[in-house]
């Protein structure tokens, strides 16, 4: 904070003065926005996440832009890059909004398609009296995607909602969408411990998989004095199967700065850290876009919007750990170091990074605060169930129909996501199991996944939350080639300090896999239980505490699978 | 003040990347990723140059890059051709494609071909799971990947690099 007594009369009339002009600023851009986007009759959104790019997404986007000036529709028409549109697995999307008529999303775009639609569609729409219906030809109409399904349908959008309408690289559309509104209401009119009661009161539990109230955890963390207090965004999402945090800093990576930027007014911290995986360089590089015009526009920096409140914030890439996403581990790599986790307590909050009161949140959970500031707790905790409210984002992949990035409300059913959301199981094959939690969860077989996602259910079964991960599993995959499959993953990544998870996890992997190879006996899966114990017990952090879930969840629910691969020994044998 | 260049160039590079984050804290992992960036691996002399200008222990520079999969202390090909094994691909069969690629090039994951013109490697999850199984080649994704389609991906580079050569 700044200290105003040290400040002469003159010097404070001039920082009274910059803070006002970056306001009426950040309020010109946002009215030049809407009323530039208000200018146009015809709007083309087209999806510019990691998945629809590496389906061809660029390509598409330069057709898009290239057509639409060769057609001379540069006047009435408007093509946007977004964020995530959802179901990936058809990408890439465009989606066209036309004034007086419904909007068109297509699938699976080309750019000849792309052309096409410009001339066939767009320029014929505007030609066109609006009541009057316009003829498509088949081979356009056949990539329409109807947005009536139930995979749109049957969404709450939140955290993605701002994500599929607007520019990730433009602070502009952020500002003209109501972004930034939540900090400035912060910095305004709430003390700290008003914004802490108010997390609190919404009932935010922490979406990177372990589910800590996040009101708790600043409340702890604004307790402690020191002299320098840090916020760090973990975004090493290392679940291999799930994408939610990177679609979320692709897609709306103000929306993650502006929660990060509440959440240290609230704690009082003094700098923040943004930990991005390496092998997200889209996300990289729209939170390093973020973080310049931020600063540029005095929302990062000495006396934000005139607050007295100073906060700057750093970048830092990790490099291929997955137990860099235990906090304690991810603050080692923060450091320069090896990612190794360390006994806790203390607790980050007491002592965290370079020894500093520190609070760390999830990518996700800090896009759901400037929501919650905005919309009050009450509405937050209307979404949800008892103890988790609000929604959840999941990357549903694997053998389903639609498979993409999903959000809904917290206490949806498995079965809606998968069977109403998805599509069902792809091929038309029978559903098995389905995963949440990846490496760290665990299998959640057809007959139970009645199941409502919540913390604590989820938990109940064997598996967990987890950040977002939710794989399908149809009727030929083998469940013991899947727990083996997550296990060596696991082991590949312990980083090797305690035994349980160093030698415990190695042993169960040479057991696993013996079975899975038809040379194991009954034996070998008493100690590959009882191995799973010990871990489950005696390990450091939750890389090793969690390794076991998938291999004890599909001996609970599967034990036929293995069964059928052992070798009959003793009184088994005939 | 006037600066002395070694004329090594894993030298001279990684001097020019240490100061712009030696006064930075923690900033070790990222200079290890620029001195990665310009040269494909993180060479010996960049190592002990990083290790001297930042004052780190040399064992400490390598503790880091050891651990984490990220780092390579050896040069890999030209063209790199990353296998993703998340579970999304994992379960569509990703083993299958990384065996025709072991098949189609001669050689196992983590090396590069005597020709010194591909390397394969296997990474975990690029965040792209709706169009699994994924492999991606010099940044250029390829999706719904199958055995069947690998060895059309490496005459496509090797023409590719013919031409360039």
């Amino acid at each position: 904070m700044v200290d105003e007594t040290k400040l002469t009369p003159e010097m404070q009339e001039k920082l009274a003065k910059v803070a006002a002009a970056q306001r009426e600023n950040l309020e010109k851009m946002a009215k030049e926005q809407k009323e530039l986007a208000e200018k146009y009759d015809v709007h083309i959104f087209c999806c510019n996440s990691t998945s629809c790019r590496s389906a061809g997404g660029e390509s598409v986007l330069e057709a898009l832009e290239s057509a639409v000036k060769s057609n001379e529709l540069e006047e009435k028409v408007r093509v946007v890059k977004t964020g995530c549109m959802g179901l990936c697995s058809l990408g890439p999307l465009v989606q066209i909004e036309i004034k007086g008529r419904e909007p068109v999303m297509y699938k699976k775009v080309t750019p000849l398609l792309a052309r096409l639609i410009v001339l066939e569609y767009v320029a014929k729409a505007i030609e066109t009296p609006k009541e009057q219906p316009l003829e498509i030809s088949e081979f356009l109409s056949e990539h329409i995607l109807p947005l009536d399904i139930p995979f749109f349908t049957k969404q709450e959008k939140v955290v993605l909602s701002n994500m599929c309408k607007s520019n990730p690289e433009s602070l502009a559309e952020y500002v003209a969408h109501g972004g930034y509104q939540a900090l400035k209401k912060v910095l305004d009119t709430m003390k700290p411990e008003e914004v802490i009661e108010e997390i609190k009161k919404s009932g935010l539990r922490g979406r990177g998989g372990a589910g800590f109230p996040t009101g708790l955890k600043w409340e702890f963390a604004s307790k402690v004095t020191d002299t320098e207090k840090f916020f760090i965004c973990n975004a090493d999402e290392g679940d291999p199967g799930a994408y939610m945090d990177s679609c979320t800093l692709e897609g709306d990576p103000h929306a993650v700065l502006e929660g990060m930027l509440i959440g240290a007014y609230a704690m009082g911290a003094t700098t923040g850290w943004f930990y991005i995986r390496a092998e997200y360089p889209l996300a990289v590089e729209r939170m390093e876009n973020a973080i310049r015009q931020a600063k540029k526009f005095g929302l990062l920096g000495n006396n934000i919007l005139g607050s007295g409140f100073n906060f700057m914030v750093e970048l830092r890439l990790g490099a291929g750990a997955f137990v860099c996403g235990e906090e304690t581990a991810l603050m080692a790599s923060l450091e320069g170091k090896r990612g190794s986790p360390r006994p806790r307590p203390p607790y980050p909050v007491k002592s965290g990074l370079f020894g500093k009161s520190s609070c760390i949140n999830n990518v996700e959970t800090l896009a759901n605060i400037p929501k919650i500031i905005a919309k009050g707790a009450d509405w937050f905790a209307s979404m949800g169930t008892d103890k988790s409210k609000g929604t959840k984002v999941f990357a549903l992949t694997g053998r389903v129909q639609n498979g993409g990035l999903v959000e809904v409300p917290m206490g949806t059913t498995i079965r809606e996501i998968v069977e109403e959301i998805g599509g069902g199981v792809a091929d038309g094959k029978k559903l098995k199991a389905v995963q949440t939690g990846g490496p760290s969860g665990g299998l959640i077989p057809e007959d139970q996944i009645d199941l409502q996602v919540c913390y604590d259910r989820l938990k109940a079964v064997g598996s967990i939350m987890g950040s977002g991960g939710m794989i399908v599993m149809d009727e030929d995959d083998s469940i013991v080639d899947i727990a083996t499959f997550y296990l060596g993953f696991t082991v590949d990544e312990s980083c090797g300090k305690c035994a349980p998870c160093r030698i415990g996890g190695y042993q169960m992997l040479q057991l696993l896999k013996k079975v899975a190879d038809r040379k194991g006996t009954k034996e070998d899966v008493e100690k590959i239980k009882q191995i799973a114990h010990a871990m489950q017990k005696a390990s450091l952090c939750g890389l090793g505490m969690t390794a076991p879930n998938p291999v004890l969840s599909s001996l609970k629910f599967f034990p036929e699978e293995y069964e059928e691969r052992l070798i009959k020994t003793g009184s088994d044998a005939e | 003040m006037a600066e002395e260049k070694s004329g090594n160039k894993y030298i001279d590079e990684s001097v020019n990347v240490v100061k712009k984050w030696k006064n930075k804290r923690g900033s070790l992992i990222m200079a290890l990723h620029e001195i990665q960036g310009v040269f494909g691996y993180i060479p010996w002399e960049s190592a002990r140059t990083v290790a001297e200008q930042m004052n780190i222990p040399l064992a400490r520079i390598y503790e880091v890059l050891t651990f984490y999969n990220y780092f390579k202390l050896e040069a890999p090909g030209k063209v790199i051709i990353s296998v993703c094994d998340g579970t999304a691909c994992h379960i569509k069969g990703s083993m299958n494609v990384l065996d025709a690629f072991k098949q189609e090039l001669g050689v196992e994951e983590n090396e590069t071909t005597p020709d010194r013109l591909f390397h394969l490697q296997v990474v975990r999850c690029l965040g792209c799971c709706g169009l699994s199984p994924v492999a991606v080649v010099n940044g250029k994704t390829y999706s719904s990947v199958t055995a069947g389609d690998v060895k059309n991906i490496v005459a496509e580079w090797r023409a590719k690099e013919a031409e360039t050569a």
